[in-house]
């Protein structure tokens, strides 16, 4: 059962991210990205990653993916853009894209990922569990990223001012 | 150690500051950084006696592998420390010369430089305790002269003497460079003790030790010139009389004797190479003492009268005789250097005349100049009391030793010596005035910084004798008994009254050709003539012209180097030399246009790179390096 | 214990190299997304699933070595790439501003 759930899973995440990656309208690859996310979200629920999962509908799926649609249609780019790079230039891409597959593939093959632990943790995904760990080891990196956040507004917000000519 | 060092700081100090200085200053200076040396040279030599050790000084390692140890040490024995006398003694008072004779030149400070330079690198040369630094000395020595030579160098002739001394030097000097791989291959060291003691204990071939010391010796007959390495010095008169005095009649020239008196255990132990240095320079000075018979230009009969000198320096080198060979050479060094500067005073006096065709009875205006001057001609034609008679005699009695044959040989060339040095003397000195009457007008004294060291050289060359003189006339042999810890004792085995004949006989014919060179050039009056008047045979005619070896190295060697030189140039310079350099240039500049392309600012192509990149590492780590 | 084992079996009924292997080919297809994409919102969108293939590679490895600091890990990972895009669309907008075009070749002139 859970095999299934992950096989089907994991169809609609790959089926949803080449589509994304070929579709020619803006819109529609944001949605489609999206339809990955959950899938991805869906996973980690399999995993008994729960608060991970939940973080990452609200911040992915809420968040960022919103912010795209806005700047989105802040641009008009809804309507769909014809110019595409040349036919050669986008088989190289495929290209890489496949071999870096590839190459990476071999070597999983070729890995041996030794014994798991016997014993599952079951406590680990739970959100008080994350928590002690976020606020034990990571506490410095946690701090820092509310500073990293106030960095990026702050930036956003100078970007976005209009060069004041002084009179 | 402070001794060769101040005057490289005088050198050093002419580099950076030559311009500034004035002329009095500047040629005070100098001089006084070789006076300080004299000074010291003369405290360590009272230091030592006859049977002192050698001081070695060891500076620093200059090169220091395995097999090859080569320290650079200097080593102050009693060898090394007369030379040293000699050279800042010699050169002080040349230095004070300069500083008259060159008065009012646009080099004057140069000339300095390179003068202290030179002593700098002729002290090191006398001071190595090794064969290497010696050679380095060497060339040093050789630069200084070819500085020194071609210092008016905007005429081009004395560009091409420069040259020409340079390059003949240079020749001598391979032959001394295989002669010391030779010797290192053969002994493992170029320490003179070292070799000293090594010589004595091994067991190797004549042969090998024969071609040794023939190689040293044809370096020595480059620096020295002897046969067939000797046509620059004629040439290198076109220096400054100071130059010609200093290195090529008193110390540079001397540096081949000093090598060979250096390594006298070599030179003992092959026979051969003794009989042909004893040939080479008895023909040597027979050759330069006739060819300076028929020369008319006072430098180059000094010039040739050096070579002539020199030669019998190495005669007695070949017969063994090295206290003989070494003290000849101090004496020689006194009158030499005396002559030189009375004839650069002479020509300072007529305002650049240096053709003795055209000057007469100069000992009626330069009275000091024509005294000093007679006392070194009295010297040179080894006239008693005088100090050439002393060394000169010394090398007779033992040349008799070996052979009558050689002890005829030398006095004939001796003989010679006095002909073409009184047909100077009486030229210049004496009969009809041949000097214009606007020249004669001009005719001065020269000042008292260029008398003084004639002055001081003079009274050297006449009681210089004494330091060597033999227990038949009362000395004592100082000078060979000081010497012995390097140089073993010549023994002579001369009867006494043997000895008093052959001074008896050498005496009387110095002065019949002494009486018949007057009655020729006082008496008749004859004045030798320009070339074009002169009606002599073709045997006079060959001796005028040298024997025509210039122009025999000239054609044969010079031109097929020449040619051989185009060659190279035309074929290999042109086609392959400059084919790869320029096209490495080219190579450089095509590569970095194309490869300037890469950077053309579009965002999606520097991400495909970054993309490729990561793709060609990752294939490499896990394909080929895991 | 059941329980236990029940979730045991369940959670780790997948082998862990069907999770990389996922990973490796949605990482593959987001840098395809990259490289293929001409315009700048695609390219982020790209980015943005090549950062969420490690986030799953991440999260899988904690659950089967139970390690729970890969999943704090993928807590920053998810705070940097929210700061990132923030940054990002902001800069996009500026440049749509003065180009008035997303084309990422637009801006060409920091070359030779």
């Amino acid at each position: 059962m859970t095999a299934i759930l992950f096989y089907l899973l994991s169809a609609i995440c790959i089926i949803s991210s080449i589509l994304m990656i070929f579709h020619k309208n803006a819109m529609y690859s944001v949605l489609f990205l999206l339809i990955c996310f959950f899938s991805v979200a869906g996973l980690y629920v399999m995993l008994n990653a729960q608060f991970l999962a939940i973080v990452h509908i609200i911040v992915y799926a809420g968040a960022i993916m919103v912010l795209f649609l806005y700047v989105i249609m802040f641009l008009n780019m809804s309507t769909p853009i014809t110019i595409r790079k040349s036919k050669l230039v986008m088989g190289i891409a495929v290209f890489t894209g496949s071999s870096l597959c590839f190459v990476l593939v071999t070597a999983l093959w070729a890995t041996n990922f030794g014994q798991n632990p016997a014993i599952v943790n079951q406590d680990i995904g739970l959100a008080s569990t994350l928590g002690k760990v976020l606020f034990n080891e990571f506490l410095i990196p946690f701090e820092v990223s509310s500073v990293l956040f106030l960095s990026s507004m702050v930036g956003i917000v100078i970007f976005n001012k209009k060069e004041q000519k002084d009179e | 150690m402070m001794v060769p060092t101040l005057p490289l700081i005088g050198f050093a100090g002419y580099l950076l500051y030559g311009q500034y200085l004035k002329e009095k200053s500047a040629g005070l200076l100098a001089s006084l950084w070789i006076i300080l040396s004299f000074f010291l040279t003369l405290i360590l030599f009272f230091q030592l006696n006859e049977s002192s050790p050698a001081i070695n000084v060891h500076l620093f390692d200059w090169i220091n592998t395995d097999d090859l140890n080569i320290p650079f040490e200097f080593r102050i024995d009693q060898l090394s420390i007369i030379m040293m006398l000699l050279i800042t003694g010699v050169g002080s008072l040349i230095h004070i010369y300069s500083t008259g004779y060159m008065h009012g030149d646009e080099g004057f400070s140069r000339f300095f430089a390179y003068l202290n330079l030179f002593i700098f690198f002729m002290l090191i040369l006398v001071m190595a305790n090794n064969f290497v630094l010696m050679f380095a000395g060497w060339e040093g020595v050789g630069l200084c002269s070819y500085l020194l030579i071609g210092f008016w160098y905007k005429d081009h002739e004395n560009n091409k003497a420069a040259n020409k001394a340079f390059i003949i030097n240079r020749i001598g000097d391979l032959f001394l460079l295989f002669g010391l791989f030779l010797l290192y291959k053969q002994f493992g060291t170029f320490i003179f003790s070292d070799l000293e003691q090594n010589i004595a204990g091994s067991m190797s071939s004549p042969e090998i030790l024969t071609f040794i010391t023939l190689l040293l010796f044809i370096g020595a007959t480059g620096k020295s010139a002897q046969i067939p390495l000797y046509t620059w010095l004629p040439d290198a008169m076109a220096g400054p009389t100071p130059v010609s005095a200093l290195i090529h009649a008193a110390t540079m020239v001397t540096a081949g004797i000093y090598l060979i008196v250096r390594s006298n255990f070599l030179f003992a132990l092959a026979p051969l190479t003794n009989e042909i240095i004893t040939f080479v320079g008895l023909t040597t000075s027979i050759f330069a003492g006739v060819i300076a018979t028929k020369q008319n230009d006072i430098k180059k009969i000094l010039a040739y009268s050096t070579i002539s000198q020199l030669g019998l320096m190495f005669f007695a080198l070949g017969l063994g005789a090295y206290g003989a060979a070494f003290f000849h050479l101090l004496t020689h060094a006194f009158f030499k250097a005396l002559l030189f500067l009375g004839a650069g005073s002479v020509i300072h006096g007529l305002h650049g005349e240096q053709d003795i065709r055209n000057m007469g009875n100069l000992k009626k205006y330069m009275h000091y100049t024509h005294l000093l001057f007679l006392i070194g001609v009295l010297a040179i034609i080894a006239l008693p009391p005088f100090s050439g008679f002393y060394s000169k005699d010394n090398i007779l009695s033992l040349a008799y030793i070996q052979s009558p044959i050689w002890w005829i040989a030398a006095l004939f060339a001796g003989l010679l010596t006095v002909f073409y040095m009184l047909r100077l003397y009486f030229v210049v000195f004496w009969g009809k005035e041949r000097m214009s009457q606007d020249t004669i007008n001009k005719i001065h004294e020269s000042p008292w910084s260029m008398l003084l060291p004639l002055l001081i050289l003079g009274i050297l060359s006449v009681f210089g004798g004494w330091i060597n003189a033999p227990e038949l006339l009362l000395g004592n042999k100082w000078l060979e008994h000081f010497i012995s810890p390097i140089v073993s004792i010549h023994p002579s085995h001369l009867p006494h009254s043997t000895e008093w004949i052959l001074m008896a006989v050498s005496m009387g014919s110095i002065l019949l050709v002494a009486v018949m060179t007057y009655q020729k050039y006082v008496s008749k009056a004859h004045v030798p003539l320009i070339e074009s008047n002169a009606k002599d045979g073709s045997f006079v005619n060959l001796i005028r012209n040298k024997f025509y070896v210039d122009e025999l190295y000239e054609s044969v060697i010079g031109k097929s180097f020449l040619k051989l030189s185009q060659f190279f140039n035309s074929i290999f310079e042109n086609q392959v030399v400059r084919r790869i350099t320029d096209g490495t240039g080219q190579l450089s500049l095509y590569v970095s246009e194309n490869i300037r392309k890469t950077q053309n600012g579009f965002i999606s192509y520097y991400l495909f790179a970054m993309a490729l990149g990561v793709l060609g590492i990752l294939t490499i780590f896990i394909f080929f390096a895991l | 214990m059941n329980d236990v084992t029940q979730l045991q079996d369940q959670l780790r009924l997948v082998p862990l190299e069907h999770y990389v292997f996922l990973c490796i080919v949605l990482f593959c297809i987001g840098l395809t997304g990259v490289l293929l994409r001409r315009n700048l919102i695609n390219v982020f969108l790209s980015i943005e699933l090549m950062l969420n293939s490690i986030n799953l590679l991440a999260v899988a490895f904690s659950v089967y070595y139970n390690d729970p600091n890969a999943q704090a890990f993928v807590f920053f990972i998810m705070v940097v790439a929210a700061a990132e895009v923030a940054v990002g669309l902001a800069m996009l907008v500026m440049i749509y501003r003065n180009v008035q075009t997303v084309d990422i070749n637009a801006l060409n002139n920091l070359k030779w």
